[in-house]
């Protein structure tokens, strides 16, 4: 996804990140970058939750808009507030993804 | 405070992620400045929720993902602004699509967006927003020359004036 940042943004089009790996996103040198600590597929926030994503998607439109230089990252300060051992059982999908399932096989394959 | 981006996933998981750097040729910094207010600019979103309408898009491969675990479907859908939840489905094998099903909001904002045009914040939002679902990070296949040349012819279409990229 920040590549694919960057190719829009080299067409002339200001684009913003908003992840839950920020750090990814900066290796890939990402224009602007929101970071999120929440559960994969949730980029901006809880479900039912709507000043939490209200808020994400501000955070996100101030440094599309505001931000001055390439790289700025600017890490949302919300906590996710479900107990962390079923928020992540909870975001995973019930059969692991194929490239998950490849990464098992190959570390069990060289243990 | 600062994002742990491993928080939610198992520590061993890192590398498949950490310490590959960017792409060839995708050192250089890129930059397009942001020129007007944003209380006079139009906004898209793209999210790789794999989302789509299912009465009338086709759900994104799956298949091929499954027996080419590194690769992922580069097409597109555009999914109108004002979409219903109940006309979306989602294609995505790397995550529980319950929550996105029950609330596309928390990958792709449009309604919350539509209450901040409303409220002046925003000028006004595109009419289509954009959802793919491919995985990226080991192959760019069909994404460089295809889908993001298609992206841009779009979202200049739709006189966009920013973009908010959110990967799931």
């Amino acid at each position: 996804m920040p590549v694919l940042a960057r190719w829009i943004e080299r067409a002339g089009l200001p684009t913003v990140v908003v992840t839950m790996m920020p750090s990814i996103a900066e290796e890939r040198r990402a224009p602007r970058i929101v970071g999120v600590e929440f559960p994969y597929g949730h980029p901006f926030g809880m479900r039912g939750d709507h000043r939490m994503q209200s808020q994400t998607l501000l955070l996100a439109l101030r440094v599309l808009a505001g931000a001055g230089t390439f790289g700025t990252r600017v890490d949302l300060d919300i906590e996710w507030p479900v107990p962390l051992r079923e928020a992540y059982r909870a975001w995973q999908p019930k059969e692991a993804s194929p490239i998950v399932r490849q990464f098992l096989e190959a570390r069990r394959s060289t243990a | 405070m600062k994002v742990d981006g491993f928080r939610f996933l198992p520590r061993t998981f890192r590398p498949l992620y950490e310490g590959r750097g960017p792409f060839p040729g995708e050192e250089d910094p890129v930059w397009a400045p942001f020129e007007k207010r944003l209380a006079e600019s139009r906004i898209a979103l793209l999210t790789s929720g794999g989302l789509y309408l299912k009465a009338s898009q086709e759900s994104f491969d799956l298949e091929r993902e499954q027996t080419h675990p590194e690769w992922g479907d580069p097409t597109w859908r555009a999914i109108p602004a004002a979409a219903n939840r109940l006309d979306l489905a989602v294609a995505h094998l790397h995550i529980n699509d319950e929550d996105l099903l029950a609330d596309p909001e928390i990958a792709l904002p449009a309604n919350t967006l539509a209450q901040l045009v409303g409220e002046g914040v925003v000028g006004s939002a595109t009419s289509d927003h954009l959802s793919v679902m491919g995985y990226q990070e080991r192959s760019l296949e069909g994404w460089r020359d295809k889908t993001v040349q298609e992206l841009i012819v779009h979202l200049r279409d739709q006189n966009a004036d920013g973009l908010i990229l959110a990967p799931v």
